[in-house]
């Protein structure tokens, strides 16, 4: 099987605020189709890298093209857009806080969906029976739902345009594990029916186990990539501490049985 | 037998046949989000709940995703309430994936509250306002009492009181104001005079024009002037750096911890005030009345010496402690008013600016009120 196109092509990125660098010379990219962790230790970067492939953080240097578009350089309509075909999930939701829940979702869908009328309510509906929230959360201010709620509110709305490139932001951290097993669940289902490339920042070593199908590491402001098995015997010390730790072994176990009958895996 | 045409387009199209008992429709082009408006409209044109047999054809999908996943799955689930027999036939695996996702989680949410008649909403919102008026009301009063029992503690043990935070706040509040307070003052002198001379000068009475501005300014105008842009400048800082506390739950933390905001928040900020207002409100009275002597001489010709010999005879001292015995009282008012709003703020951003616009206002009218009533006191007492 030939390997699908990139979606995501990040060539020599570097960032820096002021004089902290924090990103020095990565280079990856993002399959069609797969879903991609992102993992390293606390202010290792990776909520900054997300911003910047989303565009919302200028690079100092190198480029990223998002859906074969340069991210850093499109201005405007095109920029608006590549926008649309992503979609993204903050770390804290970050839901419109003066809209309901359902009006959250309602407003990517009417500004560019152009849906109105009975079908926007339907398709509302929809999103939110898929992220599973409960049917009352609709009617709801972000201010009156748990976190977890919130990051299915949040999810249900950059899933509005259906989007082929979807980033989450820790999206299982503060979940209990059900619910965060739910989201996994959730996501490999999405991805499977959808067709979504997932890129994903997560410290759950129960999310890398089961659904990514690579991960990629910050250390030391570069960037290693490779498969769950082929990082766990990397020789990097930081990247052995983090796959070798009580917790990973742990992960590592009920995650290889879930992963045996996952479908349709991207080969490598 | 209908057969309507099918365009060719990038949106999504729909083709119907009816084939005696046997109801065909087929789907095809984009299927997604921006290209389903169309079909969404013909398909609930068609009578499918009433069809015996209902076929849908997928075959010429070029694409497909959530919203056109639910407009199959809408049709089908129609047909099958009427009691007809549903065959889905034309997909791809991937396509009954999608279209099985939709159906695994497709339940209607219930409807959003329909909005009130515009004349109910009116009676409506008058009564709650009213009741809320009453709440605020009651609340303040409490808060004035926790303010007042909290000052007291730190009277008794003045130890308590933080230093680093009150000389911040002192700062913020009463040196980082001194430039708009004098600027605005001194316009406010300016302008006194004038009108003063203008008026007077019809009867030759020009040198009593600094018996107004010197009584003008320091019994009423510099406070006044001071409290209401101390007002706009600080009540609304206090309001809108509390509530963000708020919405971040750092107040409720400081609960956890055994921190009292009493004392953490307000204790400071109500002090700062009291301490640094009256000092504002004297700077003001004497830029005043610089800006009186500057339009006097300008307008009237009247010297520096004279206008001082003037402010001297006609003005006494009480004028100047009838002014600044308000100032506190304004001070502890509009600090007030800015942490008590602030912490009325609840979870949303949108709170924070309600709250904030809520201090300035509230804390402007009760400082013109207060204005008021000190003027009828002032004048029962005979001073
Ligand atoms: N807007 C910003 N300005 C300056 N520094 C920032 C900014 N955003 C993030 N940083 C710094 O970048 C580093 C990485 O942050 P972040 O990506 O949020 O970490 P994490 O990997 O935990 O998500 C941190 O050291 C942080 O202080
Ligand atoms: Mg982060």
């Amino acid at each position: 099987m030939a390997k699908p196109a990139p979606v995501i092509i990040v060539t020599g990125l570097r960032t820096q605020f002021g004089r902290q660098v924090i990103h020095d010379g990565l280079d990856f990219s993002v399959r069609r189709g797969e879903v991609m962790g992102i993992v390293g230790g606390s202010g290792s970067g990776k909520s900054v890298l997300l911003r910047t492939m989303v565009g919302l953080i200028k690079p100092s240097g190198g480029n990223i093209s998002v859906l074969g578009r340069d991210i850093g350089s499109v201005r405007g309509e095109k920029r608006a857009q590549i926008q649309q075909r992503m979609g993204m999930l903050f770390q804290d939701g970050a839901l419109f806080s003066s809209l309901t829940v359902a009006q959250n979702i309602q407003l990517p869908l009417k500004e560019h969906g152009r849906i109105s009328g009975a079908l926007l309510v339907e398709l509302t509906d929809v999103k939110i029976g898929i992220v599973g929230l409960p049917l009352d959360a609709a009617n709801k201010y972000p201010s009156q739902l748990s976190g977890g709620m919130r990051k299915r509110a949040g999810l249900a709305r950059a899933l509005a345009l259906d989007p082929e490139i979807l980033f989450l932001d820790e999206p299982t951290a503060g979940l209990d594990p059900i619910g965060a097993a739910q989201f996994d669940e959730l996501i490999g289902e999405l991805r499977r029916a959808l067709g979504l490339s997932v890129v994903m920042v997560t410290h759950d070593l129960d999310s890398l186990a089961s659904i990514c199908d690579r991960i990629a590491v910050l250390v030391d402001k570069r960037v290693i990539v490779g498969t769950m098995d082929s990082l766990m015997h990397h020789k990097n010390e930081w990247v052995h501490a983090y796959f070798h730790g009580p917790r990973a072994r742990a992960a590592k176990l009920g995650g290889q049985s879930a992963k045996s009958n996952a479908p349709a895996r991207v080969a490598e | 037998m209908t057969a309507l045409a099918a365009p060719e387009t990038e949106n999504g199209w729909l083709e119907s046949r009816q084939d005696g008992d046997h109801l065909l429709v087929r789907l095809g082009g984009s299927l997604t989000t921006r290209h389903v408006g169309a079909v969404d409209a013909r398909l609930r044109a068609l009578d499918v709940a009433n069809a015996p047999r209902l076929e849908i054809n997928l075959n010429a999908l070029t694409g497909l995703d959530t919203a056109g996943a639910w407009l199959v799955h809408r049709t089908r689930e129609l047909a099958r309430k009427g009691g007809g027999e549903v065959r889905l036939t034309g997909a791809t695996a991937s396509q009954l994936a999608l279209i099985g996702v939709i159906a695994g989680h497709a339940r209607p949410c219930p409807p959003a509250p329909p909005p009130a008649s515009s004349l109910l909403r009116l009676v409506a919102n008058l009564g709650v306002a009213t009741i809320g008026l009453g709440a605020i009301a009651r609340d303040l009063v409490s808060f004035l009492g926790q303010t007042v029992v909290a000052l007291g503690k730190a009277v008794l043990a003045p130890r308590r009181v933080r230093l680093t935070p009150l000389l911040y706040h002192m700062e913020e509040v009463g040196l980082n104001a001194v430039p708009i307070v004098g600027l605005l003052s001194f316009l406010i002198g300016i302008v006194l005079a004038y009108q003063g001379a203008d008026q007077l000068a019809r009867f030759g009475a020009e040198i009593f024009t600094v018996n107004l501005v010197g009584v003008g300014v320091l019994r009423e105008m510099g406070v006044l002037l001071t409290a209401i842009i101390v007002a706009g400048r600080t009540g609304s800082a206090f309001a809108a750096q509390i509530g963000t506390m708020k919405v971040n739950e750092e107040v409720d933390a400081m609960g956890t911890m055994g921190l009292d905001p009493m004392e953490f928040l307000v204790l400071p900020r109500v002090l700062a005030l009291l301490l640094t207002l009256p000092l504002l409100g004297f700077f003001a009275d004497i830029m005043g009345l610089a800006g009186g002597a500057v339009m006097t001489g300008l307008a009237l010709d009247i010297s520096l010496s004279q206008y001082i010999r003037q402010l001297q005879t006609a003005v006494p001292l009480s004028a100047l402690w009838v002014g600044l015995i308000k100032a506190p009282v304004f001070a502890f008012v509009i600090g007030l008013v800015g942490c008590f709003e602030g912490l009325k703020v609840d979870g949303s951003a949108a709170s924070v600016g309600r709250h904030t616009t809520r201090a300035v206002v509230g804390s402007i009218f009760l400082v013109i009120v207060l204005d008021a009533l000190f003027s009828v006191l002032f004048s029962i007492i005979g001073f």
